[in-house]
């Protein structure tokens, strides 16, 4: 594996599918996984579905990025695609995603065949995922113990006795009441909560040095949730794992996480740290999420801010910027070919007015 | 005769207050938990559990709890879609007048019906897929004998308006549409016959950020026209401080606090009204807190507060623990907790609670932001 060719550098306005600064050598870096303008297709008998076009971010070690969107906009298939594991007829068609595992050379996960031994490797082990529904991740008809124990035989090479023993140990920690008697349970056995802490440790036992989850809480109660929070929390400062948290509940984002990724239709709009994305979103989009949502502890009768219209079919994707249909501050002249835009240190918008003030 | 005995039942009871629309009183519904061969009844869960709250003609009451605390059971049984174990549902028809609910038959409820409506939370599952919107919107109109022909199809289609909709979608099938479009077909079907009382079963939960803001308008456009009463059933404390006037809490069954919106908000009064709201994750990056569990130190924001993460799982309703129901998870329980039922009362005007330590406790409500 070779790293990968130095491009791009300095950037104030740059063309379509933008390429990060190079990173420093891996050893001397902080630098975890870097994704260079992944694209994602699926080619289906309506027309070509262009679920991931060009997205770009990092991660670096035990930081926390936090992917977000509405239904349809490629978050899922971008996490998808980092763990080789995108459902067919989905296919990488472009891009590299660079993971610099600790200690070794850097590996180009695009670049690796799907079913091959070098991604098995690393899936499950070095990078974990926590799907969504987390009735549908677990078999239902094996235990816990046999989907636990599964991955640290084939992983860690643990006997049967030692494996069950750390999945045990990786429950309790996860909060699971009672682990020793838990983990000989099957799924129906368990509550939502109890079925989440489940998936939480099936994805820990190894200790992954990434872990992507995908709306992790979506499914879950207001309390439960903020339980599944503080642990994600507590064991990432613990394992000092880093995560990409994929949601699209601002108020997890704002908690959870370092940097922001904000997608529409494929394409990251913005990407920039937390507090920045919050306090001065640059994107309309950005902006116009973030107003939208009814905020606790204000109560008045006003109305919303909505964003007008609904989210394109994903066959018909408008030409020029794809927002520009629900964009109230859209200019036919200037809008025609957004570009990215650094807007401070690290913080990027596809927007050609980004750098316009609001009025 | 069933309106009389419903009459009658109304009668009997405390008069209503002439500014509900409907009063709902000690209301409960056990679900008779069967074992064996014969189906011998072997326990109950106690789904609804004395539960007493109004709502003001025109206003929103929200009734917000987790999953499996009775809200959605609560919400059926004020539409008799299940018949309550025990208590009184008053309702101000504006034909029959104050009638109790639970005293009608089946013919009167059919009278009731088109006057009190529902709003369902998955637009994917609410309408039938093999029904034109024309169908889908015009059949209340039809079954309860309110228009038909081209009164039916005007009216759909100055519906389908008022909704957002455009009228020439009358032919077509509900799965052309979106998700947020699909609510809003659901919405015009549940105004179609001029409800007074709309039930809102987590009306936007299935909707994404953007659009839910457009439902939530519109819920709110449709109430100042028609002066629609809503009961907004929800779990996102945020969306029913939004909406309603007024919020009721529930808690395995039982209704643990009711009070207008920002008193309860800002001055809660039960410890699982607190624990709720500060559960909820805000979208504020400098409010960030960490919880009292790993005592995790955030190096930036300004840490307001604390988050209190609640112990344990919700109890179970076909066993549900003695004293008050909350005790094993409480922060601030004390022994009488653990053997005395809590009753709901009213502690500030307006604003009652069920706990023993309501008057000594001083909880933290939301954070207002400076």
């Amino acid at each position: 594996m070779t790293l990968p060719t130095r491009t791009g550098g300095n950037m104030t306005l740059t063309t379509p599918g933008w390429t990060p600064a190079p990173p420093p050598d891996p050893p001397l870096s902080d630098l975890l996984l870097e994704v260079r303008d992944l694209k994602v297709q699926f080619t289906l008998d309506e027309g070509i579905v262009r679920a991931v076009d060009g997205v770009s971010y990092s991660i670096r070690r035990g930081r926390t990025l936090g992917v977000v969107g509405e239904s349809g906009c490629g978050k899922t298939v971008t996490a998808q695609s980092v763990l080789r594991i995108v459902p067919r007829p989905g296919r990488i068609v472009g891009g590299q995603i660079m993971y610099y595992p600790p200690g070794g050379p850097a590996v180009d996960l695009a670049a690796l065949d799907p079913l091959g031994s070098q991604i098995r490797a690393i899936r499950g082990k070095e990078i974990a995922y926590i799907f969504q529904e987390p009735m549908a991740a677990l078999i239902p008809v094996h235990t816990v113990a046999h989907q636990m124990t599964e991955r640290l035989r084939l992983h860690l090479k643990l006997s049967k006795g030692e494996a069950r023993q750390r999945a045990i140990e990786t429950l309790a920690r996860v909060g699971m009441p009672r682990p020793a008697q838990t983990i000989d349970r099957y799924a129906h056995q368990l509550s939502g909560g109890q079925r989440q802490r489940a998936i939480i440790a099936m994805a820990l036992v190894c200790h992954p040095s990434l872990l992507i989850a995908d709306e992790p809480t979506t499914a879950l109660d207001v309390t439960t949730e903020a339980q599944i929070l503080e642990l994600l929390l507590e064991l990432q400062r613990d394992f000092g794992m880093a995560m990409q948290y994929i949601t699209h509940n601002l108020g997890v984002v704002a908690e959870l996480v370092d940097d922001v990724v904000v997608m529409y239709l494929g394409k990251p709009v913005e990407y920039g740290p937390v507090e920045e994305i919050f306090e001065d979103p640059r994107h309309p989009y950005t902006r116009a999420l973030l107003r939208s949502i009814p905020k606790l502890g204000k109560k008045s009768h006003e109305r919303l801010e909505s964003i007008k219209g609904m989210v394109p079919d994903p066959y018909r994707i408008p030409a020029g910027c794809a927002f520009h249909p629900r964009c109230p501050r859209y200019l036919a002249d200037i809008c025609a070919e957004p570009v990215y835009v650094e807007v401070g240190p690290n913080h990027r918008v596809l927007c050609n007015r980004a750098g316009d003030p609001w009025q | 005769m069933a309106v009389s005995a419903a009459r009658r039942s109304v009668a009997d009871g405390p008069p209503p207050d002439p500014n509900n629309l409907l009063e709902v009183r000690d209301l409960a519904k056990l679900f008779p938990i069967t074992q064996g061969l014969f189906r011998k009844v072997v326990g109950h869960v106690r789904a609804v559990d004395g539960v007493s709250f109004a709502i003001p003609r025109g206003k929103t009451l929200g009734l917000v709890g987790e999953s499996g605390c009775g809200k959605t059971t609560t919400s059926r049984m004020i539409l008799r879609a299940f018949d309550p174990t025990s208590g009184q549902v008053l309702f101000d028809d504006k034909h029959l007048g104050w009638v109790d609910l639970t005293r009608l038959d089946e013919s009167a409820m059919r009278r009731i019906r088109p006057n009190m409506q529902m709003i369902f939370q998955d637009p994917y599952a609410s309408l039938n897929p093999r029904m034109t919107l024309l169908e889908v919107i015009g059949e209340p109109l039809l079954v309860n004998g309110i228009a038909k022909g081209q009164e039916l199809q005007d009216r759909v289609a100055s519906l389908l308006r008022r909704v957002g909709l455009r009228p020439e979608y009358v032919r077509r099938y509900p799965h052309g549409f979106s998700g947020g479009q699909r609510q809003r077909i659901g919405i015009a079907r549940a105004l179609a016959p001029h409800p007074q009382l709309v039930v809102c079963d987590e009306p936007v939960s299935a909707l994404d950020v953007s659009i839910q803001a457009q439902i939530l308008n519109l819920l709110q456009d449709l109430q100042q026209e028609f002066g629609l009463t809503y009961l907004f059933v929800a779990h996102d404390l945020s969306v029913v401080e939004h909406i309603s006037d007024r919020v009721a809490v529930m808690y395995v069954g039982k209704l643990v606090e009711l009070a207008d919106t920002e008193e309860l908000f800002l001055r809660p009064l039960h410890p699982y009204t607190e624990a709720l709201l500060s559960a909820v994750p805000k979208p504020n990056p400098r409010l960030r807190r960490r919880g009292s569990v790993g005592g995790i130190d955030s190096d930036r924001g300004n840490g307001v507060g604390k988050r209190i993460v609640l112990r344990g799982e919700v109890a179970d309703p076909s066993n549900p623990p003695p004293g008050c129901y909350f005790h094993p998870r409480c922060p601030y329980a004390i022994d009488r907790c653990k053997e005395e039922a809590p009753v709901l009362r009213e502690l500030r005007p307006g604003h009652s609670v069920s706990c023993h330590r309501a008057d000594e406790l001083e909880l933290v409500g939301v954070p207002t932001e400076a």
